[in-house]
């Protein structure tokens, strides 16, 4: 853990350094498509996120210069399958993004879906002697927190303090400066596979940027799609990405749990092209155009010609209805959720004050998907798009674009994370020197 | 889930080979265009292609061009022929000069002094140095030049007048009332007779001359004229060599004086050689040889004829 805590120290020096520089890609690698936006931060106008002002008021200060999307290629469940393939795709998506900003990028800031995230709840608990709670407290606190085995070739991706409690006070975001005798942690963690982040490295090496930090696509998806009463009262977000479908809950502006299901609307299209047997190309036009959940009786007079070039007259001129179109992608879309659903059962979603549940992503563009996501998920199912942001164009506003958004947000005002806080270790001979220092004190 | 359509045998009909131009192209870049792009979008990288590069390839070979001497005169060379060029444009030609307010003989000295050919270009004249060129000569008091539309160059001139005729030792010359040389007597031929003066130092106190002049007026043309004494006063010279000695100091008034005796008692008539006015309170005269042994001879008589009467 302690290379891992380094490596991510050095990404995030390497953030700010880009943020010193004013200029940072943010990248979204997914299944479907691979999108990258220029951000510029303007020095003059950063405001910090004091009391008060949340989040979304300080966004002023970033400004978004470039976006591109591309096809994904080589992509599968939001892992990367092809390095090569992957690597033209980002090489196509940053070098558009670059020219419309018209400004070199070296440094990028990437999520991913893939790799199997699994989340972990932590809690640590420390003696502080009744003194203010320090730096170093936090520190030792965090580092109190006894790592579960996450299992061969796992690594953290985030681990952020989502809860700190000074003796009976729970529910405190920032202990410094408080008094009290115990100090204790509730720590959220999130782990995935190291083969899947090390082939990403790989792959953004080789198109010769530099790695400046990285995020769950989930995470970055509830920072944009849920607005901040429903990240402080506890929500779902559900990314329906292409490959995956990505869940996470947010409470008190903080993610506590994620999770992906291996499935998006890259099935429900090769269910259509297996269904009525037209080449996938076909069936995502299809789809896009004429795709649906609920079928009506109007749905039976809709006939969609499903052409083909094979030569033979009978299979090119075949035709379908709308409703059997939706016929073919209702089970898939209700596996989905049903699959989202006992995901939401095993972390405990039940037990939220707040059953809201945010679907976004490209999959939830389906006509009528609100209506079947109710019957599956809970009555509180909203659709959500992504958060404006400044210089954002309108071709990346949908809901496909939230976890590129959210990746926007969060390369602007990044939450603490673990690493953010010194090593305990370091700072065992300043504590001793300043016993010392008060034996002194006190005696002479 | 069970699809819709049952699964049939695969098809034994070949499905003709999509033609290469449907194809999209890749649109992936290649890793070197990819990295051209990136440098090609560095700020510093641009700014040297677009500033540094251009001005140091001016600058490179302008150095190369001119390390030549024989290019760097071929260069001066070539620059002159172009100043040339213009200066020789009709535009910038002075075909005449013309001079107005000088009289014949300054005209053609003036001419001759300047010794311009015409045409010629404007840049070529110095107006200035003309100017000042044409002051120096003798007969001219001023001039003024100026450059005319129409290759016309004017110039002003205002003479010099002659005020007296100063007679030296080496000839006779034409002076101007503050004394500045105008031409020679023999040069000129006066309009009307001129004072003469006379005497070093004379040309330094014209004013003071033509004063006398003016106050011996009553004299007409019995005045001969005037001559400085040792350079510090004047004597009036009559025809008859008579000679009227003025003082250093009010000559004017003294001259009024001898006149107003001349007017009471005819003195200059009479047998006088010199009336000496240099001291103010006591005249004297001398006579003439004649007249002073006709005196000498009265008063022998006055001597031994005691008895005779008293004359005034």
């Amino acid at each position: 853990m302690n290379t891992l805590y380094h490596a991510q120290r050095a990404m995030r020096a390497k953030r700010q350094d880009a943020l010193k520089r004013g200029v940072v890609a943010v990248l979204d690698i997914g299944s479907h498509k691979v999108s990258c936006l220029v951000l510029k931060f303007d020095a003059a106008e950063t405001v910090s996120p004091a009391e008060g002002i949340g989040a979304m008021a300080g966004q002023a200060s970033v400004r978004i210069i470039g976006a591109a999307t591309t096809r994904s290629r080589g992509m599968r469940f939001g892992e990367i399958e092809s390095l090569q393939e992957t690597e033209r795709a980002i090489r196509t998506a940053v070098q558009a993004a670059q020219k419309m900003a018209q400004i070199r990028v070296d440094h990028v800031i990437v999520s991913f879906a893939g790799g199997r995230p699994r989340s972990y709840g932590l809690e640590g608990e420390v003696d502080i002697g009744g003194g203010t709670v320090e730096n170093t407290d936090v520190a030792r606190v965090l580092a109190a927190c006894d790592l579960p085995d996450l299992g061969a070739g796992r690594e953290v991706l985030h681990a952020q303090p989502v809860n700190f409690a000074l003796d009976h006070r729970s529910g405190l975001t920032d202990p410094r400066g408080h008094v009290g005798n115990r100090l204790s942690v509730d720590l959220h963690l999130l782990s995935i596979e190291a083969a899947a982040i090390e082939t990403l490295l790989h792959c953004v090496k080789r198109c010769d940027l530099e790695l400046a930090g990285l995020a769950s696509a989930p995470y970055a998806a509830g920072i944009s799609s849920l607005v901040e009463d429903e990240q402080e009262l506890g929500a779902a977000c559900i990314d329906l990405g292409g490959g995956t479908a990505s869940l996470s809950i947010f409470i008190k502006k903080h993610m506590i749990y994620a999770d992906t299901v291996r499935m998006g609307g890259d099935h429900v299209t090769s269910d259509i092209s297996h269904g009525l047997q037209i080449p996938m190309a076909d069936a995502e036009r299809i789809k896009c155009r004429f795709g649906g959940v609920i079928a009506t009786g109007l749905d039976d007079r809709e006939v969609i010609e499903l052409t083909g070039e094979t030569g033979d007259w009978h299979h090119d001129r075949r035709t379908a209805t709308r409703a059997e179109l939706i016929g073919v992608m209702r089970p898939r879309v209700e596996e989905i959720l049903e699959e989202v659903r006992v995901r939401l059962d095993a972390a405990g979603f039940d037990h939220l004050p707040s059953q809201r549940i945010v679907l976004t992503g490209g999959a939830s563009q389906i006509p009528g998907l609100d209506g079947l996501a109710s019957r599956i998920l809970g009555n509180q199912v909203r659709l959500g798009r992504p958060l404006r942001v400044q210089g954002l164009p309108q071709s990346a506003a949908g809901p496909a674009f939230s976890s590129l958004v959210g990746l926007a947000l969060f390369a602007a005002y990044p939450q603490d994370e673990w690493w953010d806080f010194e090593t305990p270790a370091e700072r065992l001979p300043a504590r001793s020197l300043k016993r010392a220092a008060k034996w002194l004190r006190e005696n002479w | 889930m069970r699809p819709l359509i049952a699964e049939r045998a695969p098809r034994r009909v070949a499905a003709p080979p999509p033609p290469i131009a449907d194809h999209p192209r890749d649109p992936a870049p290649s890793i070197w265009s990819y990295r051209i792009e990136r440098l090609w979008l560095t700020p510093a990288f641009r700014r040297v292609v677009r500033l540094g590069l251009p001005s140091f390839v001016v600058v490179f070979g302008l150095g190369l061009y001119f390390a030549n001497d024989q290019s760097r005169t071929e260069f001066v060379a070539h620059l002159q022929e172009l100043r040339q060029s213009i200066e020789g444009r009709p535009e910038f030609r002075v075909n005449v000069m013309a001079i107005s307010g000088a009289s014949e003989a300054v005209e053609n000295d003036i001419r001759a002094y300047l010794g311009l050919s015409f045409p010629m270009s404007s840049f070529d004249l110095d107006l200035t140095a003309m100017r000042s060129r044409i002051e120096a000569l003798p007969a001219v008091a001023q001039a003024d030049l100026r450059l005319q539309a129409g290759g016309y160059l004017a110039v002003n001139v205002r003479e010099r007048v002659p005020a007296v005729v100063w007679q030296t030792r080496e000839g006779a010359v034409l002076i101007d009332a503050e004394g500045h040389f105008v031409a020679d007597l023999a040069a000129r031929t006066l309009d009307s007779p001129l004072p003469l003066i006379g005497g070093d130092g004379a040309d330094l106190v014209v004013g003071e001359a033509l004063a006398l002049y003016a106050a011996a007026a009553p004299l007409g043309d019995r005045l001969l004229g005037l001559v400085r004494i040792g350079e510090r006063r004047w004597d009036v010279v009559l025809k008859d060599e008579r000679r009227i000695l003025l003082p250093e100091a009010g000559a004017v008034q003294a001259l009024d004086r001898a006149l107003g005796l001349h007017d009471a008692t005819d003195i200059l008539n009479r047998d006088v050689l010199r009336l000496d006015l240099r001291d103010a309170d006591r005249l004297s005269v001398t006579l003439t040889p004649a007249a002073m042994e006709e005196l000498r001879q009265e008063r022998i008589r006055a001597r031994t004829n005691p008895t005779g009467e008293q004359s005034g």
